[in-house]
């Protein structure tokens, strides 16, 4: 058996250092929304030309005068992504970049993608984000008040907040962009991270039943060492998925994988260092579940 | 938990093998196969367009305040009602009438069978919310007047957009609403969405009008500029033809001048019309407007009574070609602005496709590797059992016609690495239960039974999530939200019914072994 019990405290200030780095993270350096957030225009181009570079077709579009813009390699050597930020979604801006760009740099290019977002559906889509995030959150807390008992809710929200707001701060941290696929991505994790956490909670509760003589502090321990197998057997083979769909499923699919690669760690590790000890901290006991049975 | 009739043995091979032909299926002709339904590829993974058009209502409201000005006039003056200052200020209508007229008015307007201020039954609600302060009037549009302009400047749009997208010739678009302003335009196919685009850009308001030369004109007269911005003329307000009068346009060669033109053929009404105008214009230059800028104003040579017709003006073969298309298409009620735009070429789609199918079958794989090494037989049960959940995935998708995306992909390939979950909560709870208990088949049992609710928690949390993200979301994120939801009902089936019943024959066969997972 491995005593988790031991250090309980010593996570505990690290994930409460971590949450606070990451608030500040988001507060001072903010997060790196796409188009579908910001609004403006995404080509994704793909060179058949040599001489075709991230320097080349630079130089082009600041020429047309498109205010901010950004250049980058996207996956192969001759895809890249050009980001235009201003928003533009008159009919024949796109056509008028192409024609410009054919000028400059010859026609041996095609855009393979094209995503065109207008300030007012950008605004809206990443108002329906948070509200999605933050109903998902509210469901759970719910659920799991009307499944146990509210300690039980607190424990596992807290965990929940816990892993949003690290996979959020890592994306803030290494500028890595948010699109709606991470909005899907973070709901996903909700629900992965609540799951292995009612796990554990589904033994706490069995145990409380069984024994009224061990203290919570060690009966977490106790559920969390029987279930333990379980957490890494099902986090193992759903990295496996992730890793797969990352390495193989192409660029697009990237920062959906890797959000959900962070947030599927946190997610195990918080189930066990956040959930657990809330339940010590509020004294669950057999009574707390006796009173649930009664009901 | 562990005993299964060969009834409902049966009954389980029978609806796997049900949705593995299903599954299949996708693989062949529609034509050559029990069902003809299929999954569908959404936009990112066979390439097209995507547009959200926003209808600009701007116009449409203020015309509907010249028209009630208008009435409003003309019915005051039928009743002999004396009034001042009618105009509109701010999107109002004002005006006063005399202290005396005052109750008798407000009657005119309030009351629910008004003819100037019609009531609409199923909202309780006027057209127009009248402030009455003293003798002064004022009308705006009320809440659901405005939504009435909405909704129906919505439909008629809808049907231009439709008409418009079908002369053009893609295939299967998908046209639909969105709230009550916007309509959604899914081109499957269509890599290049320029010309619908500008086809969709333009409300193609067609109409005929003289060209004057005094500003005394009793209906108004405005400038107006050519199309090439080059030049400009003074155009009377008379509309004497407009787009509704046209029978057919097509784009033509002129054999004379050897110009491309756009001949047009009008209705009965028209026909009387342009006769008449022709008649009594001889000399004068006929101005063609489109969408407030003059295509072009030919001098009339003689009466035109046969009701055809020829526009020209600097056209190439395509936008004559276009123009004649918009014109036989009809006028759209607004301007329609397009407000998002995602377009995904067929390569790309087919990349998505290929990078989708490699991550789902390397991730298959691992998992199923991972699984075996670890359990041995029971690995094996869960990797039969995992096969079948996919197949029972497909098959449902495949049932509900439903669109796969490239995040509804990863929500397949996510949903193979979760779908072990619950086999790994039953077989680790048993292997508990199996160092306590000796017999096995009790142990087994127990195992099932108590990891229950465990299994059912944990799904319903991310089925919860899934529910959400489908409310929520958008575009190829909600065939995320999709595929994880099925996959978690296939995988709750999967595993109580295939794992518990291949467990069970096992178990059966097997139970006096020591050590049996």
């Amino acid at each position: 058996m491995i005593n988790f019990n031991k250090f309980y405290k010593l996570f505990n200030l690290i994930s409460l250092s971590l949450v606070i780095l990451s608030i500040l993270l988001l507060f001072f350096k903010g997060l790196n929304f796409g188009v579908d957030f910001k609004g403006g225009t995404l080509i994704e181009l793909r060179a058949n030309d040599k001489n075709i570079n991230v320097m080349s077709l630079r130089q082009s579009f600041s020429k047309m005068n498109l205010g901010d813009f950004n250049v980058k390699k996207f996956g192969n050597e001759n895809d890249f992504l050009i980001k235009i930020e201003k928003k533009d979604t008159s009919a024949n801006a796109i056509e008028i970049i192409k024609k410009e760009l054919t000028s400059s740099i010859g026609s041996s290019f095609n855009f393979r993608r094209v995503e065109n977002v207008g300030p007012k559906v950008s605004a809206e889509l990443l108002k329906s984000g948070v509200i999605a995030i933050a109903l998902s959150l509210a469901a759970m807390l719910f659920y799991i008040w009307i499944r146990f008992e509210w300690q039980f809710s607190l424990g596992a929200i807290l965990a929940l907040f816990h892993d949003v707001i690290i996979t959020l701060g890592l994306f803030s941290l290494f500028n890595l962009e948010i699109n709606l696929s991470i909005v899907a991505a973070v709901l996903t994790i909700v629900g992965y991270s609540m799951n292995d956490t009612v796990v554990i909670f589904d033994r706490v509760r069995e145990n409380l039943r069984k024994f009224s003589d061990i203290k919570i502090f060690e009966l977490t321990n106790i559920s969390i060492n029987e279930t333990l197998s379980r957490t890494i057997i099902t986090s193992v083979t759903t990295l496996l998925a992730l890793a797969s769909i990352y390495l193989f499923g192409g660029e697009i699919l990237k920062g959906f994988s890797l959000a959900m690669i962070m947030g599927i760690v946190f997610g195990t590790y918080s189930s066990i260092y956040i959930a657990n000890p809330i339940l010590v901290k509020l004294r669950v006991s057999q009574k707390t579940i006796l009173k649930e049975d009664k009901d | 938990m562990l005993y299964f009739s060969k009834l409902r043995i049966t009954l389980v091979s029978l609806v796997t093998l049900f949705f593995v032909y299903i599954a299949l299926s996708n693989f062949q002709d529609a034509e050559n196969s029990l069902i003809s339904k299929r999954i569908n590829l959404g936009l990112d993974l066979q390439g097209g367009s995507y547009l959200l058009l926003e209808i600009d209502n701007e116009p449409v409201e203020i015309q509907k305040l010249q028209n009630t000005t208008t009435a409003i006039r003309n019915f005051l003056k039928g009743k002999k009602i004396n009034f001042n200052d009618l105009k509109i200020e701010n999107k109002t209508i004002v005006f006063t009438v005399t202290k005396n007229d005052a109750d008798l008015v407000e009657a005119f307007f309030l009351d629910k069978e008004s003819e100037i201020n019609p009531y609409y039954y199923q909202y309780k609600s006027h057209q127009f919310d009248v402030i009455i302060k003293d003798s002064e009037f004022k009308l705006s549009l009320s809440k659901y007047g405005l939504i009435e302009i909405k909704i129906s400047s919505q439909d008629q749009a809808l049907e231009i957009v439709r008409r418009r997208v079908d002369e053009v010739g893609t295939n299967e678009p998908n046209i639909i609403k969105r709230g009550n302003n916007r309509i959604l335009v899914e081109l499957p196919g269509l890599d290049d969405p320029m010309r619908i685009k500008s086809l969709l850009g333009k409300t193609a308001n067609l109409t005929f009008r003289f060209v004057t030369q005094n500003n005394n004109d009793t209906f108004g007269t405005e400038m107006l500029q050519f199309e090439d911005g080059m030049s400009e003329a003074l155009v009377s307000k008379r509309i004497i033809l407009n787009g509704e009068n046209l029978l057919d346009a097509q784009p033509q060669m002129n054999n004379q001048t050897n110009e491309t033109v756009v001949s047009f053929t009008l209705d009965r009404v028209g026909a009387k019309r342009f006769g008449k105008a022709t008649s009594t214009g001889v000399g004068k230059q006929l101005a063609i407007v489109l969408d407030g800028k003059i295509v072009s104003a030919p001098t009339i040579q003689s009466v035109i009574a046969s009701g055809n017709g020829q526009i020209s003006g600097n056209f190439t073969f395509q936008s004559a070609t276009d123009l004649a298309l918009l014109l036989r298409s009809g006028a759209l009620p607004a301007p329609l602005n397009i407000i998002e735009e995602r377009t995904v070429g067929p390569d790309l789609g087919q990349d998505s496709i290929n990078a989708g199918i490699i991550a789902l079958m390397i991730g298959f794989l691992l998992v199923i590797i991972f699984m075996f090494f670890k359990y041995k037989i029971f690995g094996l049960i869960a990797n039969i059992t995992l096969f079948v959940n996919l197949f029972f995935l497909v098959g449902i998708l495949t049932l509900f016609g439903a669109t796969l995306t490239l995040p509804g992909i990863a929500g397949i390939i996510l949903t193979v690495g979760m779908a072990v979950d619950a086999n790994v909560l039953i077989f680790e709870r048993i292997k508990e239960e199996c160092k306590k208990e000796k017999n096995n088949i009790i142990a087994f049992d127990t195992g099932y039974v108590k990891s229950k609710t465990a299994i059912i928690d944990a799904n319903i949390t991310t089925l919860i999530a899934a529910i959400i993200l489908f409310l929520m979301g958008s575009g190829p994120v909600k065939g995320f939200s999709v595929t994880l939801a099925v996959g978690i009902f296939t995988t709750l089936f999967s595993v109580y019914f295939i794992a518990r019943m291949l467990t069970s024959l096992y178990v059966l066969k097997n139970k006096e072994k020591d050590k049996l997972i």
